[in-house]
């Protein structure tokens, strides 16, 4: 009876392990044919435009939000901890860094995941459900060329900039906390953060940036583009169940990734 | 003289889906500038013959051939001919809802050939002209009556000028007044077009009508394959299911006996 109830469990470990490997050789696959359609689609120009430009409109308000509020609450707990030692002076070096190395580049990711990626999985599950993506395929249209090519370079280009803005709207809110709240002269928290800041932290960011962007819009577009492989589900609840997994992937990956690249930097 | 090929050809074509088997060996020909009709009972693997002939869904075995051609690979570079030369109208018209009815229309010329924008534009007015869309360029699908919508997916599926188009049920869930417009635009098309069709439709007398062809859908294999001469004096049981439908239906009731009756007795009871 025990030995029946071990290989029944080792029987069902051994079918997740498929499946796990088959759904990462599947997410490698379409990675792969996703880059290499950049260069097959036709007409990328505009809709590579549109795809940044709803990318900036979605998530531009919530990234200015968060990322102030961030640099508000960083400011607040840094001063607090550094004036414990009297170095209230490198609460610039501090929260710059903080903000350009990590929480800019990994929060921002997070929230345009939130925001534009579930978007993207729910927006690609439709198309499969409502038969657009085999409409594409019966007129000789690479659906990954159309659908997902132009959200790639979009993510090449709105990550980093999106970034940027939470970095320095995150260093704004800091000086808010440290100067205008707190006691802290400007010209001293600004030096901080001029003198803290070098090109290697700004490529870091980038680096981030664009390595986050373009795995979690693979992530998200995968999720979508195969929503109607979802085990036991079908229609609007495989879409909704897609961008669900495509936001919590996405987030994880995130993290992995961060810790990866940050290994090779420090 | 050697007679032409026809335009497309599937030779026993098999596909199962979890072990049951939904095409069953089908052998098809169809002769260029033919209408063929395709029916058959629901799930007797209409859609999925479409989707083969499509090259969308690839069969476990069996060939196919465009022009004589072997597209039995079915690798990449065969499939795009298939597809560039075929249009598909689907069920549901898989309109894209976030373009413009323009745009819907303008997508196959955008993004499959390299002509310049004026001649695009004049091609995808063309087609819409013809199709009665004329004032409908700006409208998103959604904002289109259902009629429009299909005739939107038509001209888009004939703004590439195919050699063939696959309709799959396009009258499905139509009143008979819209099912006979529809039947109605796809003959007015085709003599406007001059395209091979292949229908995949329920309705029997509107398809005797429209194609020159039946071919009856039963099992996974094809049970009759005629005009609509031959259809009518058929002996098979199959084919005398589907034609005479309506007047087995009323057998059927009449043998019922009369309901109000047996109402009207046990009252008096």
């Amino acid at each position: 009876m025990r030995i029946t109830h071990a290989a029944g469990m080792i029987s069902a470990l051994g079918r997740s392990a498929l499946a796990a490997t088959g759904e990462l050789g599947g997410l490698a696959l379409f990675a792969a044919r996703s880059a290499a359609s950049v260069k097959r689609a036709k007409r990328l120009t505009g809709r590579v435009v549109q795809a940044t430009y709803e990318l900036g409109v979605r998530c531009v308000p919530v990234i200015l939000i968060v990322a102030l509020f961030t640099g508000l609450v960083l400011g607040l707990q840094c001063y607090v901890i550094l004036a414990r030692f009297g170095s209230e002076a490198a609460l610039g070096t501090l929260v710059s860094l903080t903000l350009v190395r990590e929480l800019g580049p990994v929060l921002a990711a997070m929230l345009i995941v939130g925001q534009a990626g579930s978007a993207l999985a729910s927006e690609i599950g439709i198309q499969r459900n409502t038969e657009q993506i085999t409409a594409l395929e019966t007129m000789a249209i690479d659906p990954l060329g159309y659908l997902v090519a132009p959200r790639l370079i979009a993510a090449l280009v709105g990550f980093p900039i999106l970034t940027a803005f939470f970095t320095i709207a995150g260093i704004v809110g800091g000086w808010i906390s440290g100067s205008l709240v707190l006691t802290l002269e400007s010209g001293v928290y600004w030096s901080a953060v001029e003198r803290a800041l070098q090109p290697a932290d700004l490529r870091e960011c980038v680096t981030k940036a664009i390595v986050f962007g373009l795995l979690t819009t693979i992530i998200c577009a995968f999720n979508g583009y195969t929503a109607h492989r979802r085990a036991g589900l079908a229609g609007a609840q495989a879409v909704s169940a897609s961008a669900t997994r495509a936001v919590v992937w996405s987030s994880i990956v995130i993290l992995v990734a961060d810790y990866v690249i940050t290994s090779f930097v420090v | 003289m050697k007679a032409d090929p026809p335009l497309l050809e599937a030779h026993g074509l098999r596909l199962s889906y979890d072990g049951n088997p939904v095409l069953d060996g089908v052998n098809l020909a169809v002769a260029r500038g033919e209408a063929v009709a395709i029916i058959g009972k629901s799930g007797a693997g209409k859609s999925v013959l479409l989707k083969c002939l499509a090259g969308v869904l690839h069969p476990d075995a069996g060939s196919l051939r465009l022009d004589g051609q072997s597209l039995a690979d079915s690798g990449p570079q065969a499939r795009a001919t298939l597809h560039r030369r075929c249009s598909y109208l689907f069920q549901g018209n898989a309109l894209f809802d976030s373009l413009s009815a323009f745009a819907n229309v303008a997508l196959p010329l955008e993004q499959t050939t390299d002509l310049p924008d004026h001649e695009i534009k004049r091609r995808t007015e063309d087609a819409m002209a013809r199709l009665d869309l004329a004032g409908c360029a700006s409208l998103f699908p959604a904002q289109l009556s259902g009629g429009q919508q299909k005739r939107l997916a038509l001209a888009r599926a004939l703004v590439t000028q195919p050699d063939f188009v696959l309709f799959d049920e396009p009258t499905a869930g139509l009143d008979p007044v819209r099912r006979n417009a529809v039947f109605m635009m796809i003959a007015a098309a085709r003599r406007e077009f001059g395209f091979t069709a292949i229908v995949v439709t329920h309705d029997v007398p509107e398809a005797e009508v429209v194609c020159d062809r039946l071919v009856l859908l039963d099992g996974g294999r094809i049970r009759f394959d005629g005009d609509a001469a031959q259809f009518a004096v058929s002996h098979d049981p199959v084919v005398q299911a589907f034609r005479d439908g309506t007047e087995a239906l009323a057998r059927g009731i009449e043998a019922l006996g009369d309901p109000t009756q047996d109402y009207h007795e046990n009252l008096s009871r």
